[in-house]
């Protein structure tokens, strides 16, 4: 096995951390603590230089609902590991634009591929849709509610797009042959 | 049958029922680790305050900062429930709160009523 050189690892970590302008980076198992813990942590720190309170929430909102959807996946994900993958997800919370006025969360976990061609149409439907075509789609998720309970993903994801404005950009990364990296990253965006 | 009393937590709303007045209230946020559990006594205590006699109205006061989607989900369970009681000739009246500089809280509020048939309001208040 290869020797490990620590503090290169470490460094080269904060430097991609700076670089990248992210403030949290966290992998592995989302539980209500994780999730208590890090919104607590993001208020505090927007706090500290007076965000406005709407960017505060939406945030915090977005926060939420992707920790949310993470953790309704961390029961498949824990056979996986057992199989050789670690963690059952990743959550990034970031800066991004010129003047690091925005705000930028990112996710990433492992999927079976069988379940990929419906998580795609459903996030291919909610960018096709403009404000009033989601309050649709909302409302009828909330009717119907079925892919939520399973697939933890259908209101939350449909809910961030709505508050936020912006589009979902989405990707699947090929890990073999049943499972796939799915990465998700979500702008809220000042204005 | 006794009132509903819950502290809030940062993440759970306090809620508080009054059999004398006809009145439950929620207050705060919510985004409970597992929100059906969480709403269940709420569900039940509406069940059974219709089922007494005399009780024939029931004010539903909100004053929620944040909720999440699954919240979302057992708000409209409790508005269903609502809603039922409101076709046997229950006389049921829901008051949404919001802050008047919070526009996503008005959203949230008239989203969730937009397939009910209940009697609701949208009341600014100055923050909460």
């Amino acid at each position: 096995m290869k020797k490990i050189d620590f503090k290169e690892l470490v460094y080269q970590f904060h430097q991609d951390m700076l670089a990248n302008k992210f403030t949290l980076v966290y992998e592995g198992e989302i539980t209500h603590q994780i999730t208590k813990a890090f919104t607590t942590l993001a208020e505090n720190k927007m706090d500290s230089y007076s965000e406005d309170a709407s960017v505060k929430k939406k945030v915090f909102h977005v926060m939420v609902e992707c920790l949310q959807n993470l953790s309704k996946h961390a029961e498949d994900l824990k056979i996986l590991r057992n199989n050789g993958y670690s963690g059952s997800g990743i959550f990034i919370i970031g800066k991004v634009g010129e003047e690091d006025e925005n705000y930028h969360v990112l996710t990433g976990n492992v999927v079976k591929k069988t379940k990929v061609p419906e998580l795609e149409a459903f996030l291919d439907k909610i960018n096709s849709l403009d404000k009033d075509g989601l309050k649709e789609l909302y409302k009828k998720q909330m009717r119907e509610g079925t892919l939520s309970e399973k697939g933890g993903a259908g209101l939350g994801l449909i809910d961030i797009a709505r508050k936020t404005g912006e589009k979902l950009e989405y990707n699947f990364i090929d890990i073999d042959d049943k499972n796939a990296f799915y990465t998700l990253r979500t702008k809220i965006l000042k204005k | 049958m006794k009132n509903i009393a819950i502290e809030g937590t940062k993440y759970t709303p306090e809620i508080k029922s009054d059999i004398q007045k006809g009145e439950i209230k929620f207050y705060g946020s919510s985004y409970p680790e597992n929100a059906n559990e969480f709403y269940q006594p709420v569900y039940d205590w509406v069940d059974k305050y219709f089922e007494q006699d005399g009780n024939k109205a029931l004010t539903v006061n909100f004053f929620i900062y944040y909720f999440n989607t699954s919240t979302s989900k057992c708000f409209m369970n409790l508005l269903e429930i609502l809603e039922n009681n409101h076709k046997k000739g229950k006389k049921i009246t829901v008051n949404w709160h919001y802050s008047e500089d919070d526009e996503d809280s008005l959203d949230s509020g008239e989203k969730l009523f937009m397939e009910i048939d209940v009697d609701f309001k949208l009341i600014p208040v100055n923050k909460i």
